[in-house]
């Protein structure tokens, strides 16, 4: 079974690298982007076939590594 | 008095802390990321700067997970002395011991050069030997110093003076001008900025000996 864990800053926490991003999309001529926002994808194989009980395990991943829950959000995708 | 120091795979200032202990009197136990206890009868643990994991996930993150972290966390739990500088302090928010997050600076920029800091408190054993609202030169070198909280926590360090250290011309996006913290008793640090490398004439300054001075002080008086 896979996994697909989505990280992304909280909202109201300032991006300085999406900020970037959207600043270099203007450079190149990209107009009308409004906003980026930049995250992380983490993607897990597991022995585990239970899909609910595969999404119980890594969320609690999320909560004790993948994610700094201070100023970070997660998803979880069980593929 | 006792010091141990953690190194870490990607620990780079674990010598030059070692070192800034030993002047200040302390005897040092170097320790390995792997270990599974302390040395005994310590009186304070140092997490030292650099790039822990090469700075892998989050910075801090993965060390912050490492086996000696337990011990740690246990004996700061227990109220033992716990300072964490630069990457130090990353491992010591990832780990909880202290509230908040670092992040990327807003730069977006390395930042490496000595800064000007304001002591915001001297109640506690690193900060005892100077005057709150002192100002002192200590040298920053980092990536991801931006320190970051919610309003409540913010308020609250402020509220109980946990804040020990604030720039005076803030050099990463740091909330509130935020360089150091305490726990609430006082006991674990964090900071940025690199007291360890203003211990000796040759640095360019010693603005830092007099934190582990104070802690000498403090810890022989315990």
């Amino acid at each position: 079974m896979r996994a697909k864990v989505t990280v992304m800053l909280k909202n109201g926490v300032l991006d300085p690298q999406g900020e970037a991003v959207k600043s270099a999309l203007g450079a190149l001529g990209f107009e009308g982007v409004d906003a980026v926002r930049q995250g992380k994808v983490i993607e897990l194989d597991l022995a585990e076939t239970d899909a609910a009980a595969a999404e119980a395990t890594v969320r609690e991943m999320c909560e004790k590594l993948l994610a700094n829950t201070v100023i970070e959000s997660y998803g979880v995708e069980i593929l | 008095m006792r010091a141990a120091v953690v190194t870490f795979p990607g620990s780079n200032c674990d010598r030059d802390l070692a070192v800034a202990f030993e002047a200040a009197g302390f005897e040092v136990h170097r320790v390995w990321h792997k270990d599974t206890a302390l040395p005994e009868r310590l009186d304070v643990i140092g997490l030292p700067g650099g790039f822990s994991f090469g700075d892998y996930l989050r910075c801090g993150a993965i060390a912050a997970n490492a086996p000696i972290c337990r011990e740690v966390k246990a004996f700061a739990e227990k109220g033992g002395h716990v300072l964490g500088i630069c990457n130090g302090f990353q491992i010591l928010l990832e780990t909880g011991l202290l509230p908040g997050a670092l992040m990327r600076n807003a730069s977006l920029h390395f930042v490496c050069k000595p800064v000007g800091l304001r002591v915001e408190t001297a109640d506690s054993a690193y900060t005892s030997k100077y005057t709150a609202g002192a100002e002192i030169t200590i040298p920053i070198a980092h990536h991801d110093g931006n320190y970051q909280a919610d309003a409540e926590t913010l308020a609250r360090l402020d509220g109980e003076g946990q804040v020990a250290f604030r720039y005076l011309d803030n050099p990463n996006g740091s909330a509130a001008d935020i360089a150091g913290v305490l726990s609430p008793n006082r006991r674990v640090l964090g900071m940025m900025p690199h007291p360890e490398r203003a211990v000796d004439p040759l640095h360019g300054g010693t603005d830092g000996a007099a934190l582990f001075a104070g802690l000498t002080e403090a810890l022989v008086a315990a």
